[in-house]
This record gives structure tokens, C-alpha cells and sequence, in this order.
């Protein structure tokens, strides 16, 4: 016999299965949800939600797709924070120091409260990222926020009204663009393409009975 | 820790026993007839009673699955709606419908050609199943590999269907997207001196699987809508294509939106019309999960369709082989291919491993589900059956930490439930994953009807019948700017004439005529979910 809790979504009771997520327990609710809700995989960070454990003090963060309802929780969805995202040129800006400080220069604001790791649905090391965005270490900076998705739940606990997630992606455009290094098979493997190289090769693959290609594949080699 | 039945604890230990006995002797690769035979015994493509034949529209005649078939011939959902193309409410030269990979890769590149597109979706941009392919994207560009190689591997892959024309622009310009995205700042996984590191997938032949850990779809889509909004092309979200619009010279010109919050109707006048609109998981074919995103409806196939667009292999999903099927929470969740790749083993009840790791996606889910069916080897599970998926093994062969650093992602969504992927191994069922099918579509893009352009997993053709991993996450990028290249092209010279809607009326007579009464309103746009008996 499948077990009920007691949740309250925006301050109102629901009985539901102590089995469903928060975004599923909001469906069987009856909730038609439009926003708060994306790839329901915990990818895209459109369901981040807010929540207390009604008599208890702390308040808990998550994304509603990838967390269960709990006896009491009282929820709150986060469907849309307004961050802060900067327009800039890939092409021309430049992975210097100076560049967070001209785009981003709140984050030099820090106090260093720790609210925005505490409260990352993603369990990352938010400050300590923004902490090397700050220093120009844009290497740290993109490994350490890595698995951001962007959720927004980090810039909305922010004293400093730090927009975290567009730092972090700035940091990591920065790192794959200009920092990280070059790929010489692959610039190499481009400029044969473009000269034609394997016109002739493709070809006479593509040219080939069927049942001879089946006898090709079949037949192939693989590498170990 | 999770709490697993006895039952399910009994048969872990027995894959723990037989680990270091697998580790040592490989299941060996199916012959190509072992394969037809368990594709036509097993694949649920193969179930005719799923299937039904249609009765109007460019493909009368050819069967697709009944959810489908509802849709394509339902009652089209702006007749729930006063239309009037009269005073369009934008204006623009290319107007993309869908906010994924796809879509945002042929604004950016619709944009760089000078033209003025926007862009409408149903969610936002980015919540789209690119955000979530994890495993990687394909490209031969090492030494010992060719597009030529590349394209021997999708094209057997796919069961020698695809359009040769489409595959052969997919593998030539594979190298050029992967530059095209590093150039963007996407970061791959790179060896010290700058390698690409790259593995293999299911029925590949070379290791050119190109990967950002397990978040390489999110990295690649979170880069791409970074530049869409740096070159501020306006992206108009919760809002879905409802129908497309033609001018009275029968091509496309824009669509009717609807705005999924207010209601509001909003008419969009284009030049070009880029399809990019994704797939169907949503739909839940023959009552599968899906990994697919919260749209993922067909609504690009529904549309594109009343227009008067073929489709081409509609008939044919894919079917991930490994969605999870335990715990509940996450039931049809996909688990990347990536694990098998590195070494994970699909192992049966009895702690046996049954098919070679990594046969393409239709062979491997084919023998879960024979093995869960007809040999009675599956492991039950709160929402039906699974087999298990030796995770510990990566570790073994790998060494210690290679999952954290490679798949931290799925060590993150399992450790959420107290499930340890480096310790115990993990239930997986396959799960509906893509659609193979779509919008038949020739080398510049478009689709039968002029000016509707199509992009990414809408299109049908490009894999055949059977798409390899890392081939989607290519396509993508290589179709989506093809398309945003040519439909830019194309609106320099294009006169648009008087709105229509008069293609809906034209198909509702052929259904009339057909004897066929509506199910359903379509698009479907979104899934419902709420309780049944509300």
C-alpha cells in the first residue's frame, strides 16, 4: 500500500504518494505546469524550488524534478530569477583580469557569506568559483562550476546581487576559446575537408551496391 | 542507501559474484543474422498492432504508430481560436520554431548571415533534449579515422536507410562543427598537449566520440544560448507554433503562435521558416518512458505535415537501451551510453552478462527486452522490469575516480537516492529516446514545401533507421547551421504574398472525405500529467 505525506505548494495542503518527486507530486495535485519545468532530468534548471521542513529553521534549495516530497515541506517554486547576463563579443573580448571587472564587477562585492554554495542544487563550490573568477583564473573558475545548470538559486540567495551562473559561463567560454589548448588533428583534419581530401573517399563508399556495403560493415575493423 | 526489494538485493550479489569472471571474458559480438533475429523478435518497431496505416496527407498510405496517426490526422488546434493574419504582430526574414540545439545553432548562423530571425519556443531556450545528451558528439578527426569510416558506421548503423546525400554532409562537416563550437568556447575534454580526448559508442568503428564529461549536450547548449543572446536575437518563450502559415503562393511564411500563458493568439510573419522543433518522447509510444524533455511532442512533424511536407521513416524510434529503472523517482531517466563505453556490462538476474557492451542502440535494447520477456531474466522493479548495469566494473578497469571525473553527472542523479554507482551496480530498462523519423528534407534543408526549413531531430533521413550515439548532438549542429545558412540565403530573395491559412481548411475536407473524426487536437504542444481521476 503506497504511504502519503502532507506538502504544501505555495502555502496550501496536498496529500500525495511519499514515492513522487516535488515536480511530480505538484502534477498528481493537479497542477498543468508550464513554466518551472524543462527536460525533467536535472539538466536545465528550470525547476529550481525553494523549501522549508515546516518546525525547522533551515531554509533548503533543490531542483523539483530530482527531489522527493518529505512529510511537511513546505514549497515554493522558483520558475524565473532575473540574472544579470552581459552582452559581449566572443570574438574580441580577451581572458584578461580586467574583463570580469568590466563586465561583472559586482562580484568584487563578495561578502563572503557562502549563502550561494550553500544553497547550489548542484552541491557545487559556488564562491570558491566566483573567488577565482575574481582573480582571472578562469581554468579553476570553469572546472570548479562545471556542472552548473543554471538554475539561478545561488543569485537569488546573494547579498552582493552576484548573477553567479553568467560569470561562471563567461569563465567557461573564456577557458575553451583562448586558454585550453589547441587541437592540431583537428585544425589538420578542417583544412583537409576544405580542400577536398576526402571527396573521392566518401564517394565511393556512398557509390557502392548495398549488398556490398553490407559486407563492408560487417567486415570492418575495429578499433581496440 | 536505497531501499532495494530482497528479491533485488539477492540478484546484486549475484552480479557482484560473477564481476571478476566478466571482467576477464568479454560476451562476444553478435553476427549480422543474430542481430536481425533478435531486432524482429524483440524491437518494439516490430509491433505491427502498434501501427496503423494513414489515411490522408503527403504520406496516405504508409503506417506509423497510433499516437502519431491521431496527431497527423487531429483536429487542428487553432480552430479553438479567432485568426486574423491580417496585422502580423512580428516581422522578420527567418523565423525559428524550437529553442534547442538545432534551433539556436541556425539562428546564430541565420544571424552571422546578416539576416533578422527570431526565435519562438515552448519552454525556454535551452530546456531541450540537446541540454541533456550526455554522452558525446562524433567527428573523425584523428589519424587513423575518415568521414569516409564515419560514414560506413552510420550508414550500417542505420540499417543502410539513410539518405545518402544528408549523410554524407553530416560526417564531411563534422570536423568544422566541433571547431565551430570550440571556437564558441565549448570545452571538450583535451588531453594536455591538446588531443581531443575521444571513445567509443555503440557501433563504432574508431574512437571519435568527442565529449564534455557527461554534461556534453549542456555544454554545447549553454554555450550556444549564451551567443543567441549576445547577438540579441529575440527569443519568444513559452509560447508554441501552432500552425504554419503560407502566403498564396503555396509557401511558407510564418506561423500562428500562441502564447501558453495568457492564451493570447500572435501572428509571425517570416521570409524563411526554420523547423526545430525536436522530437516525440513526450507522446509515450506504446506506453515507453522517455529520457525526452517536458515538449518533446512532434509538434514540428503535426505542423509541417498540414502544410504539405512527406515525411520519411516516421515509423522508426529509438528505444535508449538504458533508461533507469530503479528508483522510481527518475523511472525512464536516461543513463548515458557513455557507461557502457567504459566499461559498464549489462548483466541479467542471475548475475549474466547477455549481449557484447557495445552493439548499436536497437541490438542492445532488443536483448533487454528479450531477456526481461521471453528468457524471464529480469529483475522485478516498483514500475516493471530491469536488468542490471555493472557500474563497479569502470572503476576496476578505469581505476579508482574514473567515474567521478567522467560521469559525474549519473554518479550525481543516482547519489541523490542513496544509490553509490561506483559500489553497486544499477537497473536500467530501455526507454523511448529519439525519433529516428521525420521531415523528409533535401541537402539545403527544406523540407517539400518552399521556404519551411527543417533542423535537428525533426528531420527524417539523415540516420536511417537506427541513429549511433553522438551522431544526434552532430547533427544538430551540422543541419541547424545548413539550414540557418541557406533559409538566410533564401529570404534575400523572397516576396511574400497574401497569409493563409487555407492548407488547414484543404486538409480538413481530405479527413472529411476520409470518414475520419478527430481524436485530438494537434499540436499537442504539451503532456499531461495530473492525476487521472481528477
Amino acid at each position: 500500500m503506497e504511504n502519503f505525506v502532507n506538502v504544501y505548494f505555495f502555502g496550501k495542503k496536498y496529500r500525495v504518494p511519499e514515492s513522487l518527486t516535488i515536480m511530480k507530486a505538484m502534477e498528481y495535485a493537479g497542477y498543468q505546469l508550464v513554466r518551472g519545468c524543462g527536460c525533467r532530468n536535472g539538466f536545465c534548471g528550470a525547476c529550481a524550488t525553494i523549501y522549508r521542513i515546516q518546525g525547522k529553521q533551515e531554509l533548503k534549495t533543490c531542483l523539483a524534478c530530482q527531489t522527493q516530497v518529505e512529510e511537511g515541506m513546505y514549497v515554493a517554486t522558483l520558475p524565473f530569477f532575473p540574472l544579470v547576463k552581459q552582452v559581449y563579443d566572443i570574438e574580441k573580448i580577451k581572458p584578461t583580469e580586467q574583463i570580469m571587472m568590466q563586465l561583472y564587477p559586482e562580484i568584487y562585492s563578495c561578502i563572503g557569506c557562502n549563502a550561494c554554495t550553500k544553497s547550489c542544487t548542484q552541491g557545487l563550490n559556488v564562491m570558491q568559483y566566483i573567488a577565482y573568477a575574481q582573480r582571472g583564473e578562469y581554468k579553476k573558475c570553469a572546472d570548479e562550476s562545471f556542472d552548473c545548470v543554471m538554475c539561478g538559486v545561488c543569485s537569488a540567495r546573494c547579498p552582493a546581487g552576484i548573477s553567479h551562473p553568467q560569470v561562471a559561463e563567461l569563465a567557461r567560454r573564456l577557458y575553451g576559446k583562448y586558454i585550453a589548448p589547441k587541437s592540431e588533428h583537428l585544425e589538420k583534419r578542417v583544412a583537409e575537408i576544405n580542400n577536398g581530401d576526402f571527396v573521392k573517399l566518401i564517394e565511393d563508399v556512398m557509390n557502392k551496391p548495398v549488398e556490398e556495403l553490407k559486407e563492408l560493415y560487417n567486415k570492418r575493423d575495429i578499433e581496440k | 542507501m536505497y531501499h532495494y526489494t530482497e528479491e533485488q538485493l539477492q540478484s546484486m550479489k549475484k552480479v557482484e559474484a560473477t564481476r571478476a569472471e566478466r571482467l576477464k571474458n568479454l560476451f562476444p559480438r553478435m553476427s549480422a543474422e543474430e542481430k536481425d533475429t533478435v531486432l524482429k523478435e524483440n524491437h518494439p518497431d516490430y509491433i505491427e498492432s502498434a501501427y496503423e496505416t494513414l489515411k490522408v496527407g503527403p504520406n496516405k498510405g504508409d503506417k506509423v504508430l497510433h499516437e502519431l496517426a491521431d496527431l497527423l490526422q487531429g483536429r487542428p488546434r487553432i480552430r479553438d481560436y479567432q485568426i486574423n493574419l491580417d496585422k502580423p504582430d512580428y516581422d522578420v526574414d527567418v523565423l525559428v520554431i524550437g529553442g534547442g540545439g538545432a534551433g539556436s545553432s541556425a539562428a546564430i548562423t541565420a544571424h552571422m548571415g546578416g539576416a533578422n530571425v527570431m526565435m519562438v519556443t515552448k519552454l525556454r531556450i535551452g530546456d531541450a533534449n540537446t541540454m541533456m545528451a550526455e554522452g558525446g558528439i562524433q567527428a573523425a578527426d584523428k589519424e587513423n579515422d575518415s568521414p569516409a569510416i564515419h560514414y560506413l558506421d552510420a550508414f550500417g548503423g542505420g540499417h543502410f536507410a539513410a539518405k545518402h546525400e544528408l549523410l554524407y554532409k553530416l560526417v564531411n562537416e563534422a570536423p568544422d562543427a566541433i571547431k565551430w563550437l570550440n571556437d564558441l568556447g565549448v570545452m571538450f575534454d583535451k588531453a594536455p598537449d591538446g588531443t581531443m580526448i575521444t571513445t567509443h559508442g555503440g557501433g563504432t568503428s574508431r574512437k571519435r566520440m568527442h565529449a564534455c564529461k557527461d554534461y556534453s549536450g549542456a555544454e554545447i547548449m549553454r554555450t550556444l544560448r549564451d551567443e543567441v543572446l549576445n547577438r540579441n536575437i529575440p527569443v519568444v518563450d513559452f509560447t508554441a507554433a501552432i500552425e504554419i502559415i503560407k502566403d498564396d503562393k503555396g509557401q511558407a511564411c510564418g506561423a500562428v503562435l500562441l502564447n501558453m500563458e495568457t492564451k493570447e493568439i500572435l501572428i509571425a510573419k517570416a521570409k524563411t521558416v526554420i523547423i526545430a522543433t525536436g522530437g516525440a518522447g513526450r507522446l509515450h509510444y506504446q506506453g515507453f518512458p522517455t529520457s525526452n524533455h517536458y515538449g518533446a511532442t512532434a509538434d514540428g512533424l503535426i505542423l509541417a505535415y498540414r502544410a504539405g511536407a512527406k515525411l520519411l521513416y516516421a515509423d522508426t524510434l529509438q528505444y535508449h537501451p538504458t533508461g533507469v529503472a530503479e528508483p522510481t523517482q527518475i523511472f525512464g531517466a536516461l543513463v548515458t551510453e557513455k557507461v557502457r563505453s567504459l566499461g559498464a556490462q549489462l548483466v541479467n538476474a542471475d548475475g549474466n552478462a547477455f549481449v557484447y557492451s557495445l552493439e548499436t542502440r536497437d541490438v542492445t535494447a532488443s536483448t533487454i527486452i528479450r531477456e526481461c520477456n521471453k528468457r524471464n531474466k529480469g529483475v522485478k522493479t516498483t514500475d516493471g522490469v530491469g536488468v542490471w548495469l555493472d557500474t563497479p566494473m569502470i572503476e576496476q578497469l578505469g581505476g579508482e575516480g574514473t567515474i567521478e571525473k567522467r560521469i559525474p553527472a549519473m554518479m550525481r542523479m543516482f547519489g541523490k537516492y542513496g544509490i553509490d554507482i561506483r559500489k553497486e551496480p544499477i537497473l536500467v530498462y530501455p526507454t523511448l529516446h529519439y525519433q529516428n523519423g521525420g521531415i523528409d528534407i533535401s541537402a539545403d534543408g527544406q523540407s517539400g514545401v518552399e521556404n519551411l526549413f527543417v533542423a535537428g531531430e525533426a528531420v527524417g533521413g539523415i540516420h536511417g533507421r537506427n541513429r549511433l550515439m553522438g551522431n544526434s548532438l552532430l547533427d544538430i549542429i551540422v543541419f541547424g547551421r545548413n539550414a540557418g545558412s541557406n533559409a538566410c540565403e533564401k529570404a534575400k530573395t523572397v516576396k511574400v504574398g497574401k497569409l493563409s491559412l487555407s492548407h488547414v481548411d484543404a486538409f480538413e475536407k481530405e479527413l472529411a472525405a476520409a470518414k475520419i473524426s478527430p481524436k485530438v487536437s494537434s499540436p499537442r504542444i504539451l503532456p499531461d500529467y495530473r492525476r487521472k481521476d481528477m
